[in-house]
């Protein structure tokens, strides 16, 4: 479970997130929706430390993540997997090496044990077999896979995917939902994403929270979400569907 | 007020590299790699320009001594002399600085701008210091012993140019240079090419890592990676000849 408690980040005077406290329930996929430009990114990286929040805490199961000495931190850090936006898989490695790269920096497996691990990780993912390629050489739904079995190549507790969805065609858009749930529920980790796609939302969504202009408008379950009574939550529900 | 701004946040960015290693041997790895990259990848126009250089210099020299009053070994001494002291390590780090530098801050850069930095720092791992250090200690290396080779071919293209040209033999030229060689002057070369290793390497990584933005901001920081080393180059060049000479 991840707990956050009124956390706040301005950006030169400019306050982006607003005081934001909610709880991200474990063996759940949370969904944090909201349109663009809302703080939904900014929320996530100040959750998973790329970002320090200008006020507020983070716990991790009873962690505060803001406040952990580096040794501690570390530990917390090598629990946690990230899908970013644009993959950020490591372009000068091969899908191997990306999916090996925290095993052979943390653990101390053989060579076998390491290629074995990144073998069940890609077969998690559905992409075995295309060890040896570079990110360049595979298409976007690919390197989405292939990030995602990195980010879950330590045995991970906590998963965060940045618009896993974006850039991507809706019929892989609904493999790589379907497998973000599937990880989620096998492993029984806390996953977190960030989305603006409410097909996301009604598929695979557990609970969800609102972000409207830094703030934490709306968080409920998904079955509520359409008679939240919210104005703002209606009207980005509504955007999203033609009818 | 900007430069010490920024110099600042340079010596900041120094000081995180040095953490302890997630794991030593992936570091030794990582340099070996950065050795090739740099020593190995460099060695050939290294060579074409300590040839040029050498053979230029004799040429040059003989043009301007050309009273029959001084003898012809002294030419050898000069080049000999003056590659060793300033055109072997400046000329060759200077080049190094536009080649081994942009390539540092634009694989850094694109790092950065495609979040693979933020994807390291999210693992847990001190992102400066696997990606800079192994660069650093790599160029520390490797930059001085390309321009112990630089100082060898310079004084290789001397004597080609002198014997070529009818200028003077390479026995008047070893002569030459042999009898004004003086330890001191390699050693003195050598410490200018472990100062402007560092300057390449640090100065082009730091310009890498602290990219800001996408694809056009990655070419700019490519090019002030080289133009503020070659600066630096050429301060730190007159510091040292002050100090040392
Ligand atoms: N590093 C930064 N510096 C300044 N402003 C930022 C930074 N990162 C994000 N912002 C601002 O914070 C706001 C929220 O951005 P973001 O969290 O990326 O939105 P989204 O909900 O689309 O993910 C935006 O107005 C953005 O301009
Ligand atoms: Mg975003």
């Amino acid at each position: 479970m991840i707990e956050l408690i009124d956390v706040r980040k301005s950006f030169d005077g400019v306050e982006v997130l607003k005081g934001i406290s909610t709880k991200f329930e474990t063996g759940k996929v949370n969904l944090v929706i909201g349109s663009s430009g809302h703080g939904k990114s900014v929320m996530m990286k100040c959750m998973v430390g790329l970002l320090n929040p200008s006020s507020g805490n983070v716990f991790y199961d009873d962690r505060d993540f803001t406040n952990l000495e580096y040794s501690k931190l570390r530990e917390v850090r090598k629990e946690i997997g990230m899908l970013f936006q644009g993959t950020a898989l490591f372009d000068s490695l091969t899908v191997e090496e990306n999916v090996e790269f925290t095993l052979n920096m943390f653990t101390d497996m053989t060579k076998a044990e390491r290629r074995d691990r990144v073998d069940f990780c890609l077969e998690q993912v559905d992409m075995a077999g295309i060890n040896s390629k570079f990110p360049a050489e595979i298409s976007g739904g690919m390197k989405k896979r292939v990030g995602i079995a990195r980010a879950i190549a330590l045995d991970i507790k906590y998963l965060f995917c940045d618009e896993p969805n974006s850039g991507l065609d809706p019929v892989t858009s609904r493999l790589i939902d379907e497998l973000l749930k599937q990880i989620t529920e096998e492993f029984n980790i806390t996953t977190i994403i960030n989305t603006h796609d409410m097909k996301t939302v009604f598929d695979i969504g557990d609970d969800v929270i609102f972000i409207h202009k830094g703030s934490n408008e709306w968080s409920g379950k998904v079955k509520d979400i359409k008679g939240s009574g919210n104005e703002m939550l209606t009207n980005f529900i509504k955007a999203s569907f033609f009818d | 007020m900007s430069f010490f701004y920024h110099f600042g946040k340079y010596l900041l960015f120094l000081k995180g590299m040095f953490s302890k290693p997630e794991k030593l041997s992936v570091y030794i790895d990582r340099t070996i790699t950065e050795m090739n990259n740099i020593g190995v990848g460099s060695l050939a126009i290294v060579v074409i320009i300590a040839v040029f250089q050498g053979a230029v210099t004799t040429l040059q020299i003989a043009y301007q001594l050309i009273s029959p009053l001084i003898a012809k070994p002294v030419i050898g001494s000069i080049v000999s002399d003056s590659s060793m002291l300033e055109l072997a390590p400046t000329i060759t780090c200077l080049v190094l600085a536009g080649k081994v530098g942009s390539h540092i801050a634009s694989e850094i850069g694109t790092m950065r701008v495609s979040e693979q930095i933020d994807a390291l720092e999210v693992m847990g791992i001190n992102s400066s210091g696997y990606l800079v250090l192994p660069k650093i200690v790599a160029g520390l290396l490797m930059i001085p012993l390309l321009v112990v080779i630089s100082i060898f071919l310079s004084n290789l293209g001397g004597i080609i140019a002198g014997e070529a040209s009818g200028i003077l033999t390479s026995e008047e030229y070893l002569q030459g240079a042999r009898e004004s060689f003086l330890p001191y002057n390699l050693f003195f070369a050598l410490v200018k090419a472990f100062t402007y290793a560092f300057i390449i390497t640090s100065v082009s990584a730091f310009q890498g890592y602290t990219t800001n933005g996408g694809a056009l901001e990655v070419g700019a920081s490519s090019t002030k990676a080289v133009v503020y080393s070659a600066v630096a180059i050429l301060f730190s060049d007159y510091l040292l000849a002050q100090l040392m000479l």
